[in-house]
């Protein structure tokens, strides 16, 4: 008896489209009891493209292969020392941040993924979130395995995942995705799939891959490679399913803009962290944040919001806001670490001479004006050994979650932008007007924000009994660590490996 | 607005009521233009504590590591509670002056000098 082989479009029919099925006894809306409390009106799934088509036994062989490689490669690194090849060991510090900020992320998006594979009607559309679901666990796995190398060499890799519960700058990271996940399945997709993985990944993925590769971190470099291809998918995802609800009907369209608004903001509040990796922690610099802001986002960005406007989707209008604080993002963050780092679960420094004047090139209009002076009263600081460190703890924002450091960019950026609202009786605090406009479209969901200063106030990190207890909660070695790169021991065994006094 | 939930009940509990800090109010206090300390810091303070007490020993301990904070003139300083023009009395109490839950208190100072210039 001889077997037919189907052809591809036969085989991705019969292994995505036709895995579905009609219902007879039971009424489809109990099948996705989550496809309509969102107001998003859906009148016909068929007319869903598929942004790819592979089905999954091609699925698994790709990224098997992949798999394949990819470890060949990290044993490779590990026998050869490759931690020994980067710049500077302060480099290691941007992937500590990557590790216990960004990758947590990627399992927050495997679970969420997995939510809207199961909960969104249409076959297609739940295939490739299913499959993007399995990516992001394979994200995070692959980014473990890197790291682990690290961790046997230097500190504050090793409580990643205890960290990330509690930390007050990892709380940023981890209540954005919680806010994401904890939204319907349409805003989820519109919240990661398209503002996060395709407006913003350029501005989060690459510079911390082009980071590495200017840096000589192979390991990293080389699963940012691995995910290239995810990310490709992910894109064509998050793009498709924006057309798709725009398409749809036209009542969609406000509730996406509502979602555009509020999760471009979301994801470039995060970035700050990114703004200030590569500004500041990169031994050898890749561009500037505000270049790449320039490149990636008014320009990439400024064309796909051309694009959308046939639909009727409008631009951000805070657009011009961002545009104010690219020149002062990256100074204001490092600033709050460096000054904070006391804890922090990565080492700081005051930038070097050669760096200073890096950073007055690329920024005329406001570093010496504004952030150099700090600098120098910083190191007149360190120089008298009165090392400076921040006492007490910074006021939240109740959106973001992010210390009130932004400023008044526009008017005069000496000042901290304050914003307030009453809701309940009880006063919440903002940094800017969005995240004042998003608290005010949701109250029920942001007054109950995790925010970690309240919660040590509250005795609930530690109990009672001050900050010590509380960098024991966070499993936070002070001293080790964090707090100066300079006399760290991850310095000192640097310079052991390199033969340097 | 509000948020687009399953359960038209649902509602978060809020997290950081009044009655949660063990009859502390927050207080958030700024030095305004002084981005040596980055952000507005947040304590947790008795309502019952004479502002007097509160600048000796809340703002005297957690501003005093900027340079310029000895050459205050702390008679020429300009206050101000949730953004609005405020006078401490210094012996009566935070209660007693107006302060709530997680108020926000700024003060502004004089001195010029180049950090000055810079908001530093
Ligand atoms: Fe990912
Ligand atoms: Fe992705
Ligand atoms: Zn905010």
């Amino acid at each position: 008896m001889s077997t037919k082989k189907l052809n591809l479009k036969d085989k991705y029919r019969l292994l995505t489209r036709d895995l579905d099925w009609d219902f007879s006894y039971e009424d489809r809306k109990d099948a996705f009891p989550f496809e309509e409390f969102e107001g998003i009106k859906i009148t016909d799934w068929d007319k869903w493209e598929d942004p790819f088509r592979l089905t999954m036994d091609a699925y698994w062989k790709y990224q098997a292969e992949k798999e394949k490689k990819l470890y060949a490669i990290y044993d490779a690194f590990s026998q050869n020392n490759g931690h020994l090849n980067v710049t500077d060991a302060r480099y290691v510090n941007a992937i500590k941040i990557f590790l216990t900020a960004v990758s947590p992320g990627e399992l927050a998006a495997h679970s969420g993924f997995a939510f809207t594979g199961r909960h969104m009607g249409g076959i297609g559309a739940r295939i490739a979130a299913q499959m993007q679901s399995l990516d992001e666990l394979r994200h995070i796995q692959t980014q473990i395995h890197a790291m682990s190398h690290y961790n046997k060499f230097f500190d504050g890799f090793d409580e990643f995942s205890h960290m990330h519960d509690r930390v007050w700058y990892i709380s940023v990271v981890k209540s954005f995705f919680d806010d994401a996940r904890s939204a319907g399945p349409f805003e989820f997709m519109v919240a990661i799939g398209f503002s996060f993985e395709y407006v913003l990944t350029n501005l989060l993925f690459v510079p911390f891959m082009s980071g590495a590769a200017y840096n000589g971190d192979m390991a990293t470099v080389t699963f940012g490679f691995s995910a290239q291809s995810d990310e490709a998918r992910h894109m064509t995802l998050g793009l498709e399913i924006i057309k798709f609800l725009l398409e749809q009907h036209e009542d969609n369209v406000p509730i996406v803009q509502k979602w555009i608004d509020k999760w471009l903001w979301r994801g470039y509040r995060i970035l700050t962290v990114v703004a200030m990796m590569m500004d500041y922690m990169l031994p050898q610099k890749v561009m500037s944040w505000k270049e790449a802001w320039e490149l990636y986002f008014e320009q990439a960005g400024g064309a796909l919001f051309k694009d959308l406007e046939r639909y009727g989707i409008k631009m951000p209008d805070y657009t011009d806001l961002i545009k104010a604080e690219k020149e002062h993002l990256s100074h204001q963050a490092w600033w709050t670490f460096y000054t904070n780092s006391q804890a922090t679960a990565f080492h700081t420094w005051i930038p070097s001479n050669q760096e200073l004047d890096w950073l007055s090139e690329k920024y005329p209009e406001t570093f010496d004006k504004y952030y150099r002076p700090r600098w120098e009263m910083a190191k007149e600081m360190a120089d008298k050994g009165e090392r400076y460190y921040n006492e007490g703890l910074p006021q939240l924002c109740q959106t973001c979650q992010i210390p009130m450091i932004y400023t008044d960019v526009q008017n005069d950026p000496r000042d901290i932008v304050y914003r307030s609202t009453k809701y309940q009786g009880e006063r919440f605090h903002f940094c800017s007007d969005q995240c004042q406009h998003i608290f005010e479209n949701e109250p029920e969901k942001y007054v109950h924000s995790w925010l970690p200063v309240h919660q040590i106030f509250q005795g609930n990190c530690g109990g009672p009994g001050g900050l010590e207890k509380v960098m024991d909660y966070y499993k936070l070695d002070v001293g080790k660590a964090n707090m100066d790169y300079v006399g760290s021991p991850d310095e000192e065994r640097w310079k052991t490996w390199k033969g340097v006094a | 607005m509000a948020t687009l939930a399953l359960r038209a009940d649902y509602h978060g509990d809020r997290k950081d009521s009044a009655d949660k800090f063990g009859g502390a109010i927050l207080v958030y206090i700024n030095w305004d233009k002084h981005l040596f300390f980055y952000s507005a810091k947040a304590f947790p303070l008795d309502p019952n504590m004479p502002f007097a007490a509160v600048l000796e020993h809340v703002i005297g301990t957690h501003f005093c590591q900027h340079p310029e904070y000895k050459d205050i003139d702390w008679g020429t300083v300009e206050w101000s509670l949730n953004n609005e023009p405020f006078q401490p009395v210094m012996d009566k109490s935070l209660a007693e002056n107006g302060f709530d839950h997680k108020c926000l208190l700024r003060f502004k100072t004089a001195e010029k000098s180049a950090f000055a210039d810079a908001g530093v």
